[in-house]
């Protein structure tokens, strides 16, 4: 009786699995509603109005949603394939470089040194002409395909040295640490040519508009939701394929995985590069928004900011790290208006809090709720077995 | 070639491009031997968990190895999946493959499947994707992102999960099976594969008897057509299917013969059987 009941139960939960993997469309729909709302209510209503939402507000809520593709990103290479990922934060400062050097070259003679050529801080170095790697970035298209390059192509070669090396787990974890760590001492040089640890900033305009006014402000709010959201459905139909099904396979078995004939690292290694490129355009649009680029954005502390994010939410879940980024960059900001000095205390007991008592984040809570089903994409299986086997005892 | 010449080869249908082709080399049994392992040495920080080890296995044959623990016969297994390197020594795969300059992925894809010795399964994935994981498909990675199951894989999947007796639990996670489903899907992966030589390290461990009746009948109906080497401590187990036993200590051969020839083997008395009567 008991094992036929488990069976159904099984049966059911299984299929479970699968409906729950559609749960990304109403999401969606959610995010974009609030979007359009939101701007509407900037755009459209007087700003003495009670619904009216400041510019203010809306330039935070596009802070918040790059934070999410930069969760997602993680969550892409930790939640589904195991990789923690500690260095994310230089991804994504990479890609906010290549946007900041687009949008210094815009400035042209509007700096304060007036030279139409060169940004300020290399008048101010005595330079006399562009270095070689800042040709160019004057254009939009050539800023962009850096944005997804740069990031990409370190991904690759840090991948490929470390996952043929068969470099694992807290390993790993540290590598990517040191990478981060590295280049942030890097770009605090002036000699690098990145504006030393004032970074790059006073940006005017992008493709012509001026970054100050309102209407470009809510169109990067904008777009940065219509590519959150692009790129949360195209992570979640990618790892709907096959390829998705052999990447959780190596989170769970790496070496059953080589056993059946699949060269792991190489599937590690793309997964990487994907992942990598996520951060680098959440980096590209956040710079735009929040008007500025420095070394601190490689700061090895940011990076671990992002696991805590994801793990909030739920890892192998993708839109519980957006809503994880979210909601801890929400509390975040409050936080720091009251008690600025406090924030590392909670975050870090935060993530105690829901190591200990929320494995799942709070996907894993809200799928409890809901009727007790089975998460979208079980990362801990023995314990979700536990709960079924308990449960249809009770019920046999 | 003119452009058309060289479309037109390109675009022929009666072949398919190189890179799609499967790269799979013939195996050549031209002398009945499916496999020469030949004075295989490995040691763990000085310690021989391989000493000079020779073993042959026949085409089609059934082979039972057995021998205290630690005589080595996972490492000898480890040594010929590619996972561990060996000091020195040969291990060819029919006549002419080389497999200890492979890795895991090539010899897999050569035709050699091996389930380990605790029972692992993708458990986040249900029963269906674990053996679709496990087809003889293009395993790169951009195939495997466009792949979708074809009907003649889909009979495939259900032949094997008619012999493994999971039909029912296709949908299932893999995660929520009991131990011996979990051994049965394993050997099913392997299956899907279409494999020459089959690696089985201790399959009945943690079965009931009526499992170990069926998982004894299932590597039965396989050999034959496949070769099976099966690592097992159960003797009744052993004694069930095994038609030759070769029975490892200390990291080399100590005997090999049927199953009565070995329980009358006097250094196998001594060392093995002798421990316990
Ligand atoms: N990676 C390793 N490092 C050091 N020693 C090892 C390693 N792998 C195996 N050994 C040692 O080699 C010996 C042979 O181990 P092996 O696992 O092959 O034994 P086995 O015959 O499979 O035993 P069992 O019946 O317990 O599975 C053991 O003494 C083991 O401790
Ligand atoms: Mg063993």
């Amino acid at each position: 009786m008991s094992n036929a009941m488990n069976k159904i139960m099984g049966r059911y939960t299984g299929w479970a699995r699968i409906n729950g993997e559609s749960k990304v469309a109403p999401f969606v729909v959610l995010l974009l509603a609030v979007t359009v709302l939101a701007s509407a209510c900037n755009l459209l209503l007087p700003a003495g109005s009670m619904f009216y939402v400041s510019t203010y507000t809306i330039t935070l809520l596009g802070k918040y949603l790059c934070y999410a593709m930069l969760a997602l990103a993680v969550d892409v290479i930790w939640g589904y394939c195991g990789i923690l990922s500690l260095g994310h934060g230089a991804f994504f400062a990479l890609g906010g470089y290549a946007m900041g050097m687009y949008l210094m070259r815009q400035i042209g003679d509007r700096g304060v040194y007036g030279n139409p050529e060169l940004p300020d801080f290399m008048v101010f170095l005595n330079w006399n002409e562009l270095p070689w790697f800042w040709q160019g970035m004057d254009q939009f298209w050539l800023a962009m395909l850096m944005v997804l390059l740069v990031p990409g192509v370190l991904a690759f070669v840090f991948g490929w040295l470390a996952f043929r090396s068969r470099v694992t787990g807290v390993y790993l974890s540290i590598m990517t640490q040191a990478l981060t760590y590295a280049l942030l001492l890097a770009f605090f040089r002036n000699e690098m040519g990145f504006g030393g640890n004032n970074g790059l900033t006073d940006f005017k305009d992008i493709l012509g508009f001026d970054l100050q006014a309102d209407s470009t402000r809510v169109s990067l709010f904008i777009i940065t939701a219509l590519l959150l959201c692009g790129l949360l459905i195209l992570s979640k139909k990618i790892m709907q394929t096959r390829f998705g099904k052999v990447i959780v396979a190596v989170r769970d078995g790496e070496s059953r995985a080589r056993f059946i004939g699949y060269r792991t690292e190489h599937y590690k290694v793309w997964l990487f590069v994907y992942s990598a490129m996520i951060a680098g355009i959440a980096g590209a649009l956040y710079v735009p928004q929040v008007g500025i680029i420095n070394p601190g954005e490689f700061s090895p502390v940011n990076s671990i900011e992002i696991v805590i994010w994801v793990a909030v939410g739920g890892r192998g879940t993708l839109i519980g790290a957006i809503i994880g980024a979210i909601l801890v960059n929400y509390a975040k900001t409050k936080f720091t208006a009251i008690m600025p000095d406090g924030w590392l205390f909670a975050l870090g007991a935060m993530f105690v809090l829901v190591t200990l008592y929320l494995p799942k984040g709070l996907m894993g809570l809200l799928s409890q709720l809901q009727g007790d089903k089975q998460p979208t994409a079980p990362v801990d299986t023995p314990l979700a077995n536990d709960n079924r086997e308990q449960k249809s005892e009770g019920q046999a | 070639m003119s452009v058309l010449e060289t479309t037109r080869e390109v675009m022929r249908r009666d072949q398919v491009w190189p890179f799609l082709q499967d790269n799979e080399t013939q195996v050549d049994i031209s002398h009945q031997v499916l496999l020469y392992v030949e004075g295989l040495n490995l040691s763990f920080d000085g310690f021989k968990a391989l000493n000079d080890l020779n073993l042959y296995i026949n085409d089609g044959e059934l082979r039972c190895l057995i021998g205290a623990n630690g005589a080595g016969k996972t490492t000898l297994m480890d040594v010929i999946t590619g996972k561990t390197q060996c000091d020195s020594g040969t291990v060819y795969f029919g006549q002419s493959i080389n497999l200890l300059n492979k890795d895991e992925a090539e010899i897999a894809q050569l035709g050699i499947g091996r389930k380990f010795q605790k029972p692992t399964v993708f458990e986040a994935h249900t029963v269906m994707d674990n053996l679709e994981l496990s087809l003889k498909s293009n395993k790169r990675v951009l195939p495997t992102l466009f792949a979708s199951l074809t009907g003649e894989e889909y009979d495939r999947i259900d032949e094997v999960l008619e012999t493994i007796g999971l039909k029912g639990e296709r949908m299932l996670l893999a995660g929520s099976l009991s131990h011996g489903q979990k051994q049965w899907l394993e050997i099913g992966m392997l299956l899907m594969a279409n494999p020459r030589l089959l690696l089985v390290d201790e399959p009945v461990a943690g079965m009931t008897i009526q499992e170990g009746e069926r998982t004894a009948e299932l590597l039965t109906s396989l050999a034959g057509e496949r070769t099976v080497v099966v690592v097992e401590h159960d003797m009744e187990f052993v004694r069930s299917i095994a038609r030759t036993v070769t029975v490892l200590h200390q990291g080399s051969v100590l005997a090999e013969g049927s199953m009565d020839d070995i329980q009358n083997n006097q250094d196998v008395i001594e060392v093995y059987l002798g421990e316990a009567p």
